[in-house]
C-alpha cells in the first residue's frame, strides 16, 4: 500500500507532501513497534536477579531517525522519477562523466605515481605494507601485460600464468645452471616468454572467443604439468630453491660480508636492515610496471596498437583493409607474454623459491579478473582493480575462510554496479585538430 | 606467378573476371560468369536476391577461394591474379577496397581512428614496423600527420567532419554507410567494391550517395564495382551493368540496353505464363491490353 502511494507521487512529477508524510508516519510507527522491544527494553543484572531497563530516549532517536530517513528517501525518489527529464539528463551525465574521468586520470595518475615513489619513506611503511605493495605492483604489471592481449587485441587468454611461469623458471634455471645475474636474465626471461607467446599464438590464430579461451587454458595447464613432471630439469614439485637475490649494481643485500667484498650497507655506511632489500625490490617492480605502462600507452598510439583494437572490433573489416591478422595477433601475444615473463623473473628473485604450485589456473583467473573488473583496455582501471582485488584480499585476511566469499561477493557487486568494468571509458588515440590549411590531398 | 598466354585484360580494363565458378558443396552459387570492369567507370552488378552478387564480391576480395576461374586486376602497379591471393594481401597489394552489406566499422573506435586504421600499412612502414615510432621519431609523426590529413579530406567529402572524435558506433545508420565508404577510400584503392551502399538509406541520403560515387569516379578516376538493389542509384550513375540470376550472367551492357533486355525483365518480373491463366481470363486480358508490347513498359518500371 505504501509503495502504491509512492508510485502515485512519482507518476505526477510533483511532491505530494501529505502522501509522503503519511508514508513516513507509517514507517515511524512500524519502527516504534519494533524498537520498543528490541531497543527499548534492556535486561539488567540487578541485586535481586534480572531487572528491566526502559531506554525511551534510544527508542525516540530510532523512530525519529526512521521518519527523517524515510522522508529523505521519498524526496530522492520524487526527484529522480520524472522520466523525460532523465533521458536528456543522462546524456549530460555521460558527457560530464567522460570529462570527469579525464580530469580524474590527469590528476590521479601522477599523484598515484608520486605516492608509489615516496611510499617506502612514509613512517607507516613497515615490512608488511611493503610486501603487500610489491604483490599489488606485480599484479598491476601482470594486468597491464594481459591488458594488451585481452583488452586491446580482444583475444581472451585464460593461460596467461604460463608466461609468468616461463619467466620465473627462465630466471631461476639460468641463474642456477649458468650463474647469470638477475639483470642479465631479465631480458632473457622476457625473450623466452615472448617466444612461448608466439608458440601459443600460431595454433590459435584461427580461433576466437570461447574456443580461444579453452586452448589458452590448456596451454597454461600444459606448461604447469611439464614443470611438474620434468623432474631432472625443473626439480618438479620440489621446486627450485636458492634462487639468487638481486644485487644493487653488484652490491648484495646481505648482513655478513665475505672478506674483501662489500655489501649494500657497508658501501653506503648504513646499519644493516632487512628492509633495504625489500625497498629495493619495491622500486624494481615499480620501475618494471611503469615501463610496461609507458610501453603500452605508446603502442596504443602507434599503428600496431590501433590495429590490435581494430582486430578486437572486427577482424573481417581488418582483412578488407589490408591488415595482416596473423602478424597483428602474434605481436599481441608476444608482447603480452614478454611482460608476463618480466614479472615472472621478478617473482622468482623476490621469493627465492619457486614451484609449479605458484602457477595454477587461479592465478590466470585473478589476473583476468583484474583486467575485466578494471574495464577492458583501461590502464588506470587495472591499477584500481589490482589494488582492490589484491590489497582487498589482504584486508580481508582476518575473515579466514570467509575471505574468498568476501572476494567473490565484491566481484559480483562490482559487475552489477559497473558491468563494463570500473573505468571502462576509452579515449580516442587521435583527435582531429582544427584544419591547418583549406585543401587536402587529391 | 605466371599467366598462361597473353594477358587477357585489354587497355582500360581494370578487372577481368573470366569463367568464375563458385560451388558450395552441391550448390552452384556462381556458374561460369565473365565480365570486365573498366578504370574510371562505375560497374553495377544487379540481380534478384540470391543471384550470387555478394559471392562474386567475396571471391574478388579473397574472402572465398573460387572453385575455378580467373580474376585479373591490371592496375598501374602491375598485374594481379586475385584468385591466388590472400584476402588481406588483395587489399594491401592489389589495392582493392570493399564495403560490406551489413556495415562493418570499428564501433568502439572514433570516426577518425577508423580512417587512420585504414592507412595501417602505410603507417606501419613509416613507423619502422613500430620500432621507430616507439621513440617518437619525426618520420612517423609526419606520416601520421599526412594520414590525418587524408582522413580529414574524406571526412569532408562524406560530411562527417563534425563527428570525427565520436565513436563510429554512435553514428546514425546513414552516416555509418558513408563512413565505411570513406574508410575504404582511405586505403587509396584502384578498385572500390561497394556491397549495397544504398540499403537502408532514405531518398535524400541515396541522392547524396549518388553524388559521392560520381565524385569518386570523376575526381579519383578509380574503378567502382557496385552491388545495388536501388534502381534509382543503379540506373542513375552506372556506366555498365552486369545482371546475374541464379549464379549465371544473363545480361551485360549499358544501362539503357540492360533495362530493355527481355532476359532481365523475365528474371525480375517472372515468366509470362499465359498458358497458366484460365482461357477466359487470358482472353479478357488480351482484349484489354490490345497488341502485346508490355515488355518495354515492364522494363521501365523495373
Amino acid at each position: 500500500m505504501v509503495v502504491r502511494t509512492l508510485n502515485g507521487v512519482a507518476g505526477e512529477f510533483r511532491l505530494d507532501i501529505p502522501a509522503i508524510l503519511k508514508d513516513c508516519l507509517v514507517s515511524a510507527l512500524i519502527a516504534l513497534a519494533l524498537a520498543v522491544f528490541i531497543i527499548g527494553l534492556r535486561t539488567t543484572d540487578g541485586s535481586g536477579g534480572l531487572g528491566l531497563d526502559f531506554r525511551w530516549q534510544a527508542v525516540g532517536i530510532a523512530v525519529v531517525g526512521v521518519f527523517v530517513g524515510r522522508f529523505l528517501l521519498n524526496l530522492w525518489w520524487a526527484r529522480r522519477t520524472p522520466k523525460p527529464k532523465v533521458a536528456t539528463a543522462e546524456q549530460g551525465v555521460a558527457a560530464s562523466a567522460a570529462e570527469a574521468f579525464k580530469t580524474f586520470v590527469k590528476v590521479a595518475a601522477p599523484m598515484a605515481v608520486i605516492g608509489a615513489v615516496v611510499l617506502p619513506w612514509m613512517p607507516f611503511a613497515d615490512r608488511y605494507l611493503l610486501d603487500v605493495s610489491i604483490l599489488v605492483l606485480t599484479y598491476i604489471m601482470l594486468g597491464w601485460g594481459l591488458n594488451i592481449v585481452v583488452g586491446l587485441a580482444g583475444l581472451l587468454d585464460l593461460g596467461y600464468v604460463a608466461f609468468y611461469a616461463v619467466g620465473a623458471y627462465s630466471y631461476a634455471l639460468l641463474a642456477l645452471y649458468f650463474d647469470l645475474s638477475f639483470w642479465a636474465c631479465l631480458p632473457l626471461a622476457g625473450a623466452f616468454a615472448c617466444l612461448f607467446g608466439i608458440l601459443l599464438g600460431f595454433p590459435v590464430l584461427r580461433l576466437r572467443g570461447d574456443y580461444l579461451a579453452i586452448v589458452t587454458l590448456g596451454f597454461g595447464e600444459m606448461i604447469r604439468v611439464i614443470l611438474l613432471n620434468w623432474y631432472e630439469f625443473t626439480k618438479g614439485p620440489d621446486g627450485l630453491s636458492g634462487i639468487p637475490r638481486p644485487s644493487f649494481f653488484g652490491l648484495p643485500f646481505t648482513r655478513r660480508v665475505p672478506e674483501g667484498t662489500e655489501s649494500f650497507h657497508t658501501f653506503f655506511d648504513l646499519d644493516y636492515s632487512s628492509l633495504h632489500r625489500i625497498i629495493f625490490l619495491y622500486y624494481v617492480i615499480l620501475v618494471l610496471a611503469l615501463l610496461t605502462n609507458w610501453f603500452t600507452l605508446r603502442l596504443r598510439r602507434l599503428p600496431i596498437g590501433r590495429a590490435w583494437e581494430a582486430l578486437r572490433e572486427d577482424e573481417i573489416a581488418c582483412r578488407s583493409l589490408g591488415i595482416n591478422p596473423t602478424n597483428t595477433k602474434l605481436t599481441a601475444f608476444a608482447i603480452g607474454a614478454m611482460f608476463g615473463g618480466f614479472a615472472g623473473s621478478f617473482f622468482a628473485t623476490r621469493q627465492g623459491f619457486i614451484s609449479p604450485e605458484s602457477f595454477t589456473f587461479i592465478e590466470s583467473a585473478v589476473i583476468l579478473a583484474i583486467v575485466v573488473l578494471g574495464g577492458m583496455g583501461s590502464q588506470v582501471g587495472v591499477v584500481v582493480a589490482a589494488v582492490l582485488l589484491i590489497g582487498g584480499t589482504e584486508l580481508f585476511r582476518g575473515l579466514d575462510e570467509y575471505r574468498m566469499l568476501a572476494f567473490g561477493g565484491a566481484m559480483v557487486l562490482i559487475m552489477v554496479w559497473r558491468p563494463r568494468g570500473l573505468l571502462a571509458h576509452r579515449e580516442p588515440t587521435l583527435k582531429l585538430s582544427p584544419a591547418p590549411t583549406g585543401g587536402g590531398p587529391p | 606467378m605466371s599467366v598462361d598466354g597473353p594477358p587477357t585484360a585489354t587497355a582500360g580494363t581494370l578487372l577481368a573476371v573470366e569463367h568464375l565458378t563458385m560451388r558450395f558443396g552441391g550448390l552452384l552459387a556462381i556458374d561460369d560468369v565473365s565480365f570486365d570492369a573498366r578504370d574510371g567507370e562505375i560497374t553495377a552488378i544487379i540481380g534478384p536476391n540470391g543471384a550470387g552478387k555478394t559471392t562474386v564480391f567475396n571471391c574478388l576480395t579473397g574472402f572465398y577461394k573460387p572453385t575455378s576461374g580467373r580474376l585479373t586486376l591490371q592496375a598501374g602497379s602491375g598485374l594481379f591474379l586475385l584468385e591466388r591471393m590472400e584476402d588481406f594481401r588483395i587489399a594491401q597489394q592489389a589495392k582493392v577496397a570493399r564495403t560490406f552489406q551489413n556495415i562493418r566499422l570499428f564501433p568502439a573506435m572514433s570516426v577518425l581512428e577508423n580512417l587512420v586504421v585504414a592507412q595501417h600499412n602505410k603507417l606501419m612502414r613509416a613507423s619502422g614496423y613500430t620500432f621507430a615510432g616507439l621513440f617518437g621519431l619525426g618520420v612517423y609523426r609526419h606520416a601520421e600527420q599526412d594520414a590525418v590529413e587524408l582522413a580529414r579530406y574524406w571526412l569532408e567529402q562524406v560530411h562527417l567532419t563534425a563527428r570525427a572524435d565520436d565513436n563510429a558506433g554512435d553514428l546514425p545508420y546513414g552516416d555509418q554507410r558513408r563512413l565505411e565508404i570513406a574508410r575504404a577510400m582511405c586505403t587509396e584503392p584502384v578498385l572500390l567494391c561497394l556491397d549495397e551502399p544504398a540499403a537502408g538509406l532514405n531518398h535524400r541520403e541515396s541522392a547524396e550517395l549518388n553524388e559521392l560515387l560520381l565524385f569518386i569516379r570523376n575526381q579519383h578516376r578509380i574503378g567502382v564495382l557496385l552491388i545495388e538493389h536501388d534502381m534509382s542509384v543503379v540506373m542513375g550513375i552506372s556506366d555498365h551493368i552486369v545482371v546475374l540470376d541464379y549464379g549465371r550472367k544473363i545480361a551485360d551492357g549499358e544501362p539503357a540496353a540492360v533495362r530493355n533486355d527481355p532476359n532481365v525483365i523475365r528474371a525480375y518480373l517472372g515468366e509470362e505464363e499465359d498458358e497458366a491463366l484460365p482461357p477466359e481470363v487470358a482472353r479478357d486480358l488480351a482484349l484489354e491490353q490490345g497488341p502485346a508490347d508490355g515488355g518495354d513498359d515492364a522494363g521501365g518500371r523495373a
